[in-house]
């Protein structure tokens, strides 16, 4: 089954993209852990492809698709502008010391790469894509 | 996102409705920056009807943690649902934050 959404770089959509995610997992009857651990690293994917990859420009889109097969649901994100978003390689967040600096951000990254089995960044022409995928049985 | 506080003489209970985003945040932090809430002796957070939370909701916590412990302000969770607590628990903050199952317990805390 699939499902396919465009939204403007508003983070004002970002509860459109978790209802769109949870709806096309309603088709199946999975654990609520795993639709939210699913709807929780798309939603931090694009938050973070909204806020810091776009700077929350609303003329600019991003497209989401969602494929759920027997095994996996597997999700692209991909950012319409050109600017080229590839987040590196997300070390474990010292979170003591987050807390003792009083630190708001830093720690998307990690729990999508936590939550989800497969976490790929890539260009397409001058566009940024995300590849999700997690294994769902 | 609904934020509603509770006040008594020593406890701030703070009631969270809804889905805490990078959207929503806002809302959590600007009551938790409020400079009288640290007269308090412990603020506790109802998590009954908080459904989602992501890292822009827990960075929103972490941010003010040491504040209240320099405070001596005790910050508690309690009737947090297991997908909520899950993602605590995928970080690791279930071990650095007090999540306790019910609300007498919180107070007791």
């Amino acid at each position: 089954m699939k499902s396919a959404l465009r939204i403007a770089c508003s983070r004002r959509h970002l509860q459109q993209v978790r209802d769109f995610v949870r709806n096309h997992l309603s088709s199946r009857q999975l654990p609520e852990v795993t639709v939210n651990q699913v709807v929780l690293a798309v939603d931090e994917v694009v938050a973070n492809f909204i806020i810091h990859a776009n700077g929350e420009d609303e003329t600019q889109f991003l497209d989401l698709k969602l494929d759920l097969n027997d095994h996996d649901i597997n999700v692209e994100i991909a950012d319409n502008s050109n600017t080229v978003y590839l987040p590196g390689q997300h070390q474990s967040p010292d979170l003591s010391e987050y807390i003792r600096q009083g630190r708001k951000g830093g720690m998307g990254m990690t729990l999508v790469t936590r939550l989800m089995d497969r976490v790929e960044f890539f260009t397409r022409g001058n566009h940024t894509v995300c590849h999700l995928s997690k294994h769902i049985l | 996102m609904k934020v509603t506080a509770q006040p008594t003489a020593d406890t701030l209970t703070l009631l969270l409705d809804g889905e805490l985003d990078a959207s929503s945040a806002i809302v959590l932090d600007t009551e938790l920056a409020k400079p009288d809430i640290l007269d308090y002796r412990k603020v506790l957070i109802d998590c009954t009807k908080l459904s989602y939370i992501s890292s822009a909701g827990l960075g929103v916590f972490i941010s003010h943690l040491q504040r209240f412990q320099d405070a001596n302000v005790k910050l508690v969770f309690f009737n947090m649902q297991e997908k909520v607590f899950n993602v605590f628990e995928i970080l690791g903050l279930d071990a650095l934050m007090t999540i306790v199952p019910s609300a007498t317990e919180a107070e007791a805390a």
